[in-house]
């Protein structure tokens, strides 16, 4: 049942959940306490790759206010390991995490014991006090001493690469053996990540006499996690509740699996008392997941008239010292996004999945697309100057045209089938973006330096992949109050989901929005519910509210039916009222009054993905002297097929350029040869300020709907960041192209921009391009 | 993270501090606004057992110039010196400085005394204290004493001070009429600790030659620094272009800093190059389009 | 070693007393001890801006201050901000604007921005994003909040006296 008016779908209804934010009423993780809490600190590796010789807790345990001290001696014999929760490249299942170190620590921040005590200060007292001592192996730093295989992370499995595979179609030999154009470039995306405002957190209670669990700090995908904690405390999943709170962010890092996860409920059940743990910024940039370190060594291949005709490269992932739970997307993603939105006879790329002595890494808003497209799009620029072809008019060659979607780009991911794309006029996409952006009255200005700045355009086109499957489950409740409370298993991170469902429900069922409360995410809820990521939450979530609300409209029927004593179809359901063919009516409220809370179920399951499209634009303006760039102008365009909120989706945009735009310039986790991590503080891991890029804009396309869901929406949320260090490289490369400047390597600092300066200026010109 | 513990102490007056801090040596520190200390406190590279509050003591916060000096209390926040008319006129440069440390928050707490007494290469109090070669005014159990703010720095986040002395009063050296300044610094974000920072003055003799230079740097070393090479590329001379280069090429070849995460010792020494000619361009009242 | 401090702090208009050690930030204090967590803790070594209040008013981060420090002081946290149950104009301005999305960075550019408008009604944008330069924000971008900031001035320039 597609909803069967668009009274509050497709507007920009106001925030319910803004009335707590604002006045300071949420419910952080942070913000819950129990009544007799303790409280916990990890005791963490700062080395980053070692055989534990001694952790002793004797001096510690004398701490006043301490109670326990957890180490994997407390834990037993058998010490769980946190599953693979989607994405299994084979391989990667060899190199799972233990929920606590023990034998060897292979990344500093690796939990080595729990501290638990009347403070969280008493805590961290005791924790400085626990006698450890690590005999440090060799750090493996990078990837090129990861495929070294000299120092092994896992003896037992003989190597630190956990993976490799190829991926292809077509004749890639023969085409790239007789190609009039060939190009090979060399790319570097560096390590950062999300850094949410809010850390992570866990607060467990242990109910001793019913024998069972409440987690508070749980989201993003609740029901996996219960079902992973309970298989480790070899409990059953219906005797633990994963409570969402209000989150302060995710981006794909908060919410996985991680060992506090294990821990905490551990303790709470073994000290029989509640406890709590608040990460901190030190241990959140330490310990939760780190993305985007990947090289990819790619070549194009290309007739002089800039139709491309194939593709071909290697991505090499640094991946950190375990497999987390979102296991091989990261480089999987990488590898499947460099075909993009164009048309490629032939690809084949190869994937090194290389296992470091750092953090894991995980997903980050749009995981190894970011990076896809930074590689592909500079090494079409870089093909299109060497052919002397517009950047534009190559894209506009070679960009699927309307009437070839859907179009399959093969299988290119190993633990997926066929992917195609389903619907989108790309052109368009481009030409919005261009038209918004101004690109034609600012182009005058391509490379040249005005009042000591070099000014550079960049574009780069993207498709974008949403709307993850299996499916999600709702149930929608009449209640006694007259209200209808939809309980969901999607997760809130600050997306605006109570707002956005209610617009769904709203118009499905034909009611005030006011009428509708939404509880998301906690695994009281429902029996089975899946979750927020990849940008799934409105086409999974809101498409089951669809089916709910059907169901829910049909049982009203059904009761007021039985009330009326008549039959179902002789009640008609209407504007909060049912009413019998006889003008007899029931409002709501009463009709629940006399019987009961009326609930009805609804589901929607879905394997296709939905893929959203556009193009992003950059205007930067360059101090050559001192590196510093600054972006002038930044249009990102995305059609979404529908948006149910434009507000929400148009801030979604702008946030996710802007932490895009961190990500090319400031973001970066900085290691050294010893794999120790030097910049976890928000003093030297810098996040973008207010006054780093106030000129980004965003226009959100609603044309191309999805087939493949009853709302026709396509997932949104992560098109905003994917384009974002493509179109801004570009850009750079335009500004500096007089300086033979080529920006391949993230982060844009200025001393790197200086640097690539002065070595240009060094380097006697020579050809820069490989022409059959 | 949290702090470690410690005692606290909050006297109001500056001999009970002092004795305080006499009593407890190395295991105590004076704190004022915090902004500095606080986050030291928090990773746990700082630790006092005892903390003196030395933020309610009176008669520390006060802001006066006169034909001798420019004086400033050690408790003066950032936020007093922004809002001062008076220092507007008196010592326009110093209000440029401070116009660039860190945020608004930390402007409402931060002191001229705990940036003096933190002593971070890259702050801007300290680098105009060099610059306009400033004398800070130390109070202790033997009395109070003034010194060159170039016996105050020490190395980086080091002073001459002892454990038992604190600092009271920065004075500065009288602005004069028809001087002449710039102040330009780079850092990643706006408020950042600067990459590197150039403060200069010279006053214009009467054929338009530039006397009575000053030129400091901060960024570009263990503690600011002293450009005297390239004051002597300015000292004498009407400043045009050639002299900005000139000035710009001393400036580089003049320091030596070290690599660190942020940044190489080469962009830091060709950052200074640069900082100092748009800096002086900016007092000599020139355009200064910069050159590759 | 002395264990606990007594402080006495003023907040949003009421008397409260605390028996915290001397490390406890006035963060951790208006948090645990006063049960106001509306103010938020983002990095605890200042730089975030989450955990921002109004002291003596004026706009200070609250986890570079001991609680000890902050004995006798007037505070205003993101909870005094509202006009009883309804919104205070900045409030509604940021929800027109779409100002937050999480909701967790909002109390401390909340702080920080009802304190700038009270002194500066006329700021423009970009006096209000260099204010709002020592806030970081994770999911919006800044522009939103800017614009809500901007939007808010005029309720501002109304008002004759000081408060909220």
């Amino acid at each position: 049942m597609t909803a069967a008016r668009n009274v509050y779908i497709g507007q920009e209804v106001e925030r319910t959940e803004d009335f707590r934010f604002l006045t300071g009423r949420g419910t952080f993780v942070d913000d819950y306490e129990p009544a007799g809490l303790l409280h916990a600190a990890i005791l963490r590796s700062s080395v980053a790759h070692g055989h534990i010789q001694k952790i002793d807790t004797a001096t510690a345990l004398n701490v006043s206010g301490v109670h326990a001290i957890l180490t994997a001696a407390d834990i037993g014999e058998n010490i769980p390991t946190i599953p693979i929760r989607l994405a299994p490249i084979a391989g990667l299942e060899r190199y799972l995490q233990p929920v606590i170190a023990h034998g060897k620590v292979r990344y500093v921040g690796e939990p080595l014991a729990v501290v638990i005590a009347d403070s969280r200060a008493l805590a961290e007292d005791a924790a400085a006090e626990i006698d450890l001592a690590i005999e440090p192996l060799e750090p493996i730093s990078n990837w090129r001493t990861s495929v070294a295989d000299k120092a092994l992370l896992f003896e037992q499995n003989g190597t630190n690469v956990a993976a490799r595979y190829s991926v292809g179609f077509g004749d890639i030999d023969t085409i790239f053996a007789s190609a009039e154009y060939i190009r090979r470039e060399f790319f570097r995306a560096h390590r950062h990540t999300a850094v949410p405002m809010e850390t992570r957190g866990v607060v467990a209670e242990w109910d001793e006499t019913a024998g069972r669990l409440i987690v508070n700090g749980a989201t993003k995908v609740t029901f996996f996690n219960r079902r992973a904690l309970a298989a480790m405390m070899q409990m059953p999943e219906s005797a633990i509740d994963l409570i969402e709170l209000d989150v302060g962010g995710g981006f794909g890092v908060r919410g996985e699996f991680y060992p506090e996860d294990f821990l905490i409920p551990f303790a709470a059940r073994k000290i029989k008392r509640p406890i709590k743990w608040i990460e901190d910024r030190l241990e959140h940039l330490q310990a939760a997941n780190h993305s985007r370190e990947i090289d990819c060594d790619l070549e194009i291949a290309c007739r002089r008239d800039g139709t491309i005709l194939a593709l071909r490269g290697d991505i090499l992932a640094d991946m950190g010292a375990y497999t987390r739970t979102n296991s091989g997307v990261v480089p999987a993603k990488a590898a499947q996004f460099l075909h993009g939105p164009y048309r490629i006879p032939a690809v084949r790329f190869g994937v090194s999945v290389c296992m470091t002595s750092k953090t894991p890494v995980g997903t980050y808003r749009s995981p190894g697309r970011f990076e896809a497209n930074f590689f592909r799009e500079r090494l079409i620029d870089m093909a299109a100057r060497d052919l002397k072809i517009d950047p534009i008019e190559f894209r506009r060659k070679n960009l699927i045209s309307k009437g070839e979607l859907p179009y399959s780009i093969g299988r290119l991911v190993p633990y997926e089938t066929e992917t195609a794309y389903d619907t989108g006029d790309y052109h368009a996409g481009l030409d919005k973006c261009l038209d918004a952006f101004g690109w034609d009255a600012k182009k005058n200005l391509q490379g040249r330096k005005i009042d000591g700045r070099y000014h550079g355009l960049g574009i780069a086109c993207f498709v974008e992949s949403g709307g993850a499957g299996p499916r999600e489950n709702v149930r929608m409740t009449l209640d006694r109050d007259g209200l209808i409370t939809i309980a969901i298993g999607s997760s809130v991170l600050g997306q605006g989901l109570e707002t956005v469902f209610a617009q769904i429900a709203a118009d499905a069922l034909e009611l005030p929005f006011e009428n509708f409360r939404v509880l998301h995410g906690s695994t009281t809820l429902l029996t089975e519910g899946f979750g927020t990521y990849h940008s799934r939450a409105v086409v999974m979530g809101g498409s089951a509210i669809l089916d709910g609300a059907k169901n829910l409209q049909a049982a009203i029927q059904e009761a007021a039916a039985l009330q009326f004593d008549c039959s179902a179809e002789d009640v008609k359901v209407q504007d909060g009222k049912a009413s019998c063919l006889d003008s007899r009516s029931l409002n709501f409220t009463e009709l629940a009054a006399a019987a009961g809370p009326i609930s009805a179920e609804g589901t929607f399951a879905n394997t296709k993905r939905t893929y959203t499209y556009g193009a992003h634009a950059a205007h930067v303006a360059i101090d050559a002297r001192t590196g510093h760039v600054a972006v002038l102008d930044y249009m990102a365009v995305e059609d979404i097929g529908r948006a149910i909120n434009p507000a929400l989706v148009h801030g979604q945009s702008l946030g996710a350029v802007v932490q895009g735009l961190g990500g090319v310039f400031l973001d970066h986790l900085l290691y050294d040869a010893d794999a120790q991590l030097l910049n976890a503080s928000l003093a030297d891991y810098l996040l973008p300020t207010a006054t780093d890029f106030p000129n980004v804009r965003g226009v959100t396309m609603q044309v191309c709907l999805s087939p493949s869901n009853p709302l026709g929406a396509k997932g949104a949320g992560e098109g905003g960041i994917v384009a974002v260090a493509a179109s801004t490289a570009n850009a750079v490369a335009a500004a500096l192209a007089s300086l033979g400047v080529e920006p391949n390597e993230l982060p844009l600092t200025p001393p790197r921009i200086w640097r690539l300066i002065q070595q240009a200026k060094l380097t006697v010109s020579e050809p820069i391009s490989s022409v059959e | 993270m949290k702090a470690s513990r410690f005692d606290y102490f909050r006297p109001t007056r500056l001999e009970d501090a002092i004795a305080l801090l006499a009593e407890h040596g190395r295991e105590a520190k004076a704190i004022a606004g915090g902004q500095s200390l606080v986050p030291m406190m928090a990773f746990r590279l700082a630790a006092p057992r005892f903390l003196v509050d030395i933020g309610r003591i009176p008669g520390l916060n006060r802001i006066a110039a006169d034909h001798d000096a420019v004086r400033i209390g050690a408790l003066v926040r950032w936020r007093d010196i922004e809002r001062s008319p008076e220092l507007q006129v008196a010592h326009p440069l110093l209000v440029e400085a401070v116009r660039h440390i860190a945020h608004y928050q930390i402007r409402n707490r931060g002191t001229v005394g705990g940036s003096l007494a933190h002593a971070d290469p890259a702050a801007e109090m300290p680098g105009i204290a060099i610059t306009c070669e400033a004398r800070i005014v130390v109070a202790g159990p033997r009395g109070q004493r003034a010194i060159p703010a170039t016996g105050l720095f020490v190395g980086a986040l080091s002073t001459s001070l002892d454990s038992d002395e604190l600092i009271v009063e920065v004075r500065l050296p009288p602005w004069r009429d028809n001087r002449r300044w710039g102040f330009q610094e780079f850092s990643r974000r706006r408020g950042d600790f600067a990459l590197a920072g150039v403060a200069l003055f010279y006053d214009n003799s009467k054929d338009g030659q530039a006397a009575n230079v000053h030129v400091g740097a901060i960024g570009v070393g263990d503690t600011p620094l002293r450009l005297s090479a390239v004051e002597a590329a300015i000292e004498g001379k009407v400043v045009t272009e050639t002299i900005i280069r000139d000035a710009g090429a001393a400036a580089s070849e003049s320091v030596h800093p070290a690599d660190d995460i942020h940044a190489s010792g080469d962009y830091r020494r060709a950052l200074v190059g640069v900082l100092t000619e748009r800096a002086l361009a900016r007092a000599a009242g020139l355009p200064w389009r910069g050159d590759i | 070693m002395t264990d606990l401090a007594t402080v006495q702090l003023k907040v949003n208009g009421k008397a409260f007393e605390a028996s915290v050690e001397p490390r406890t930030t006035l963060a951790d204090c208006l948090r645990h001890d006063l049960k106001l967590t509306g103010t938020h803790i983002g990095c605890e070594h200042g730089v975030c801006g989450a955990c921002t209040v109004i002291v003596d008013g004026a706009p200070v981060r609250s986890c570079l201050m001991f609680a000890v420090q902050a004995d006798g002081a007037d505070i205003t946290t993101v909870e005094g901000l509202a006009h009883g149950n309804a919104l205070s104009p900045l409030q509604a301005a940021f929800r027109r604007h779409h100002a937050l999305q999480c909701g967790f960075c909002t109390p401390g550019i909340l702080t920080t921005a009802h304190v700038l408008l009270s002194e500066e009604p006329d700021a423009d944008a970009d006096r209000i994003r260099e204010v709002l330069s020592g806030n970081i924000c994770r999911c919006t971008g800044y522009i939103q909040i800017i614009e809500a900031v901007l939007d808010a001035r005029a309720a501002y320039k109304q008002k004759t006296g000081a408060g909220p």
